[in-house]
């Protein structure tokens, strides 16, 4: 797992910022099967997290539904100077972690 | 008396054969079941289980989610999606989740989103996996208790459950 985010690295306070994320991942249903007939265990990142200093900003319980590499949008209302912390979990146990430093303008 | 009492006997063990032979069956026949369902997934099974669990006893008002998904998705391996909740997003009154259902995937609910008063604004956008044609459903409860959803139809060209 490799995230890919993209965040401003400048804001105003209280300004409301779009956070993007990407991060390379098969997110393997389950559902499929080999050619000899053997299920392929299912291997998804099933949480998403998004932390400002250590307040829970958004968090995403993700299924077999959601796309491979999966890609998540979502909002920050930055509060003041601070670090956003995100964190990728699969079902093999995997953690990514990205740290990303937000300051005032 | 004996007689009588052997005869008893005989009937409890003979109920007790037929009833684990009861259990076996409906336990095959429930297996069987579970891989027909698995792999020819039937549309509309399981989707609405899953929102009366989300809903419990709350009553869903239509709209206020501006859902936006291709008409027509060529390609069911990701399909583009982005939900977006009116909401003053305040410590009193923010949306708490969101939660996206499939009508037709092998599995109907795709995820659930949680948001804060930190969020800003509900919005989330991503990308799915759509198996066929089939609808949307979004479900989103406000920090009040309150539920609205929304629903769109997606055609699928090719699907999503390759394999």
């Amino acid at each position: 797992m490799k995230p890919r985010v993209r965040v401003p690295g400048s804001v105003k306070a209280g300004e409301i910022v779009e956070i993007r994320t990407l991060v390379n991942h098969v997110m393997e249903t389950g559902q499929r099967r080999t050619l000899d007939g053997r299920a392929i265990a299912r291997n998804i990142i099933h949480t998403f997290t998004a932390t400002f200093d250590g307040k829970e900003v958004f968090k995403a319980d993700l299924n077999s539904g959601i796309s491979a590499n999966p890609y998540l949008a979502f909002h920050l209302k930055v509060p003041g100077p601070g670090q956003l912390v995100m964190t990728w979990t699969d079902d093999a146990g995997v953690i990514a972690v990205e740290k990303a430093d937000i300051a005032i303008a | 008396m004996r007689a009588i009492g052997q005869i008893r006997t005989a009937n409890r063990r003979e109920l007790v054969l037929g009833a684990s032979a009861v259990v076996l069956m409906s336990d095959l026949v429930a297996r069987m079941m579970v891989a027909t369902a698995s792999a020819q997934p039937v549309q509309g099974a399981g989707w609405q289980e899953l929102m009366r669990k989300i809903l419990g006893d709350a009553k869903p008002v239509q709209g206020q989610i501006k859902l936006e998904v291709p008409e027509i998705a060529e390609n069911g391996n990701t399909v583009p999606f982005t939900a977006t909740v009116e909401s003053p997003m305040t410590e009193v009154d923010y949306v708490k989740s969101l939660h996206v259902l499939s009508t037709a995937n092998p599995v109907p609910a795709i995820a659930a989103f949680h948001f804060t008063p930190l969020s800003g604004r509900a919005i989330v956008s991503s990308r799915i996996r759509l198996a066929q044609t089939q609808d949307i459903v979004v479900l989103a409860q406000h920090s009040t208790g309150r539920f609205v959803m929304q629903r769109r139809e997606v055609k699928v060209t090719i699907g999503g459950c390759g394999g």
